[in-house]
């Protein structure tokens, strides 16, 4: 199956017969990788500036308003769904319209970030960020599937690496920037009350960052990816429904959803880095950009990694990695080492699984079905999440933060014994397509 | 688009020298707009430098601010006789985003400029408005207070999660007594008693000292969207909840009330809250006769008026009504925040 199991031997091996040398990260895959960077440096932008915008450009206290997180996740999951069935559906030239579909999110996406410079109302604030979402969960399944249609099925751990690399230098590139144009436009950030002229030029130049990115995907993804073969029929709804019969995808995302609702959310695990290592407070702020830096750095060798010995294997190994993070949370070890070490391993876990389960993903679900496919398994992993952090919290109020977490440890081994078994004889099987 | 590679490389030039500039457009013009905001406005409050001292005054009792009017002098603590607010300012040279004082004590929050970001801390300063220790802070100032004694201070920051919405924002409050500098970093660590039992979440936040000696004080507890006003015991670490629906209490001068912001029901989502005052001998609580909506915490000159900030022309306005729910609000003075009293 893997052109790199065959390398054992000692002749020299020419570049195999595939289109692109052994290693290269497909152009189409780095178009993709540069669209998400471009796309995360506009929406971190905001982001960033976001919570001082409502508090003093906008005179609104944070603790006065709480925004419909629930309803919007469920209806994040549903729209991630259906965008990767429309992605597979099939447009007049016989080609699946995954690019459409990502455009059409990307430029939702898009259109929201002016809207900022005339939405002053939180109410209407919430529902530019439900439109953001929207976009965001529309075009996630249908990029995926370009990136694996476009790759070498021995090469995909190493290129979802590389495209969630380069989205991770843009969430860490977008808050620079902002504060960049905060400072060029105006000195002191911090002015209370209608002082609103610094942040609409970061919201201007985050709406020009982000047409940017739409327009290097229409630009210079292809409409149509090597591996999608127009003479195959385009999927039904109820192919997409009745995705699950296959057995791989169905044993994948079986384990995505199991260790899903163990895998602790990012903000409960900050809260409980700063406060049981006994951090100062100011440090805060500056943790998830530790967990974002070591997910950068490890994002591409634990990708080519997983095409070496094995997405599966990677994947489980991976909350493994979480394992030990919460470990050292729960050990007697104290300080800012600790914190540290607790972010690597939590970068890591991201590295090792994020762009890991989407590869492994594209193994199990033929071309044609692909963008559904991811999509199935991305909702059911973040539906899972979004399950673990209600309980997490509610088990946190009985008995503690720390208990909860040793809770969250046993089960998260539980659920990584019980995957293993699971994934393991599935190891071998690979969907056939044609290159 | 099947385009030739030239075709697009051209477009795509074309388009980040066209996207290239409307960015620096707006930078520039928004840099221009920010730049006025040092020109003093014809008809605004004079201000000239001068010397401002946090001891009890001798020629009659003086009101301090952070001045809001533009100018040279914008975000300095400024004073002025409390009995002719609207006079010339006295501005001290010493920026603060909150400030208050009491006993030749002060606490001012400042921002600090950096290359990549801003960052916040906590400034003691001395009698003369000399630093005596710095804290860092976690996030956005928001309240500040210090006792009558002028042996301990609070402050009160905004800590923003890494979620977009910025819909899981959190607070940190600090206390620290400047007699030993013995600080407690976070008030989230102390035991929270809620109907007589222990209670604890993930999701506490404390807010809002106000203090009533040097090891009493109130402040707000919030946890499942519920806020509760809590008397605080720096000794036991504990923090005890008294009544529900309260935010941002001040003590008054007498201890036997506390002026807050109420979440009224029946409000917009965005502006929830009145001024109230509850009298902690009865729990019974008066609707002060301020219709706006209010975030402040409130001030007390004296036993019978409140004062607290409104958002004005200038960012905040200062205004006063009286605590007992008579009368009607009075405008105080013009482009100030974050007010103390000194005599």
């Amino acid at each position: 199956m893997y052109v790199a199991d065959s390398r054992g031997s000692k002749a020299p091996v020419a570049p195999s017969a595939g289109p692109l040398r052994r290693g290269a990260v497909p152009g189409t895959v780095l178009a993709l990788g540069t669209v998400s960077m471009v796309t995360d440096i506009s929406s971190e932008m905001v982001t960033a500036v976001l919570p001082l915008y409502l508090l003093t450009g906008l005179g609104l206290s944070p603790l006065g308003f709480g925004l419909l997180d629930g309803i919007q996740n469920g209806f994040s999951a549903l729209v991630r769904l259906a965008g990767g069935h429309l992605a597979d559906r099939r447009g007049r030239d016989g080609a699946a319209r995954h690019k459409a579909v990502a455009a059409l999110g990307y430029g939702l996406s898009a259109l929201c970030r002016p809207l900022l410079l005339i939405v002053h109302t939180v109410p209407l604030i919430g529902a530019v960020i439900a439109v953001d979402r929207t976009g965001k969960g529309l075009r996630t399944a249908p990029r995926d599937a370009m990136i694996s249609l476009a790759t070498e099925p021995a090469n995909r751990g190493r290129a979802f690496g590389v495209h969630r690399a380069m989205d991770t230098a843009g969430a860490l590139i977008g808050p620079l920037t902002a504060f960049l144009v905060l400072r060029l436009a105006g000195g002191q950030m911090l002015a209370d009350g209608g002082e609103r002229h610094g942040y609409d030029a970061v919201f201007t130049v985050s709406s020009c960052v982000a047409v940017l990115g739409v327009l290097i995907l229409l630009l210079f993804v292809p409409n149509r990816q090597q591996a999608d073969d127009p003479s195959t029929p385009a999927p039904s709804l109820r192919d997409s429904l009745t995705l699950l019969r296959l057995p791989g995808l169905r044993r994948l995302t079986s384990c995505a959803v199991l260790l899903g609702l163990t895998t602790v959310s990012d903000s409960f695990l900050y809260l409980l880095v700063q406060r049981r290592l006994g951090l100062s407070v100011s440090l805060f702020p500056l943790l998830p950009l530790g967990t974002a830096a070591a997910f950068l750095l490890l994002a591409v060798p634990l990708g080519a990694l997983a095409d070496r010995i094995g997405r599966h294997r990677l994947f489980l190994a991976g909350h493994g990695v979480l394992l030990l993070a919460y470990g050292v949370l729960l050990s007697p070890l104290r300080g800012v080492p600790a914190a540290v070490c607790v972010l690597v391993l939590h970068g890591a876990f991201y590295a090792a699984t994020d762009g890991v389960l989407a590869a492994a993903t594209a193994d199990a679900v033929p071309a044609e079905q692909r963008g559904a496919g991811l999509a199935l398994v991305g909702t059911g992993q973040a539906l899972a999440r979004f399950a673990c952090s209600l309980a997490f919290g509610a088990l946190w109020g009985a008995v503690g933060g720390p208990s909860a977490l040793g809770w969250s440890a046993g089960a998260l081994a539980l659920c990584v014994a019980g995957a293993a078994a699971v994934l393991r004889p599935s190891e071998p099987v690979v969907v056939e397509e044609n290159p | 688009m099947n385009l030739p590679n030239r075709t697009r490389m051209i477009i795509l030039l074309v388009a980040v020298l066209l996207l290239g500039a409307v960015g620096t457009g707006a930078v520039l013009y928004a840099a221009d707009r920010t730049s006025r905001r040092d020109q003093a406005q014809p008809g605004g409050p004079s201000v000239a430098s001068g010397a401002v001292s946090l001891d009890a005054p001798s020629g009659g009792r003086q009101l301090l601010f952070r001045n809001m009017a533009w100018g040279p002098h914008r975000d300095e603590i400024t004073t002025v006789p409390a009995d002719h607010p609207d006079g010339p300012r006295t501005a001290s040279g010493v920026q603060c985003l909150r400030f208050h004082a009491a006993a030749g004590t002060g606490i001012c929050l400042q921002a600090q400029h950096g290359a990549l970001e801003d960052t916040y801390r906590a400034v003691i300063l001395d009698d003369h408005l000399r630093e005596r220790r710095s804290f860092p802070a976690a996030g956005i100032p928001t309240r500040s207070r210090v006792s009558p004694s002028g042996h301990l201070a609070a402050w009160t920051v905004f800590v923003s999660g890494d979620s977009y919405a910025g819909s899981n924002f959190s607070t940190r409050t600090s206390v620290v007594d400047v007699r030993d500098w013995n600080l407690r970093e976070n008030l989230e660590d102390f035991a929270v008693i809620l109907d007589g039992h222990p209670y604890q979440a993930h999701d506490i936040n404390v807010w809002g000292v106000t203090f009533a000696d040097d090891n009493t004080f109130y402040a707000t507890v919030a946890s499942a969207g519920q806020t509760h006003l809590v008397r605080g015991d720096l000794t036991a670490r504990t923090l005890t909840a008294l009544h529900d629906n309260v935010e941002c209490p001040s003590l008054s001068p007498d201890g036997t009330r506390v002026a807050y912001k109420k979440r009224v029901p029946g409000l917009p989502a965005d502006s929830p809250w009145r001024l109230y005052v509850l009298d902690l001998a009865t729990m019974t609580e008066t609707a002060t006769a301020e219709q706006r909506e209010i975030d402040d915490q409130a001030l007390w000159s004296g036993d019978a008026t409140l004062v607290y900030a409104l958002p004005g022309d200038y960012g905040a306005d200062l205004w006063t009504v009286p605590a007992d729910g008579s009368g009607s609000p009075q405008a105080l003075t013009k482009a100030a925040v974050a007010p103390a009293y000194l005599g």
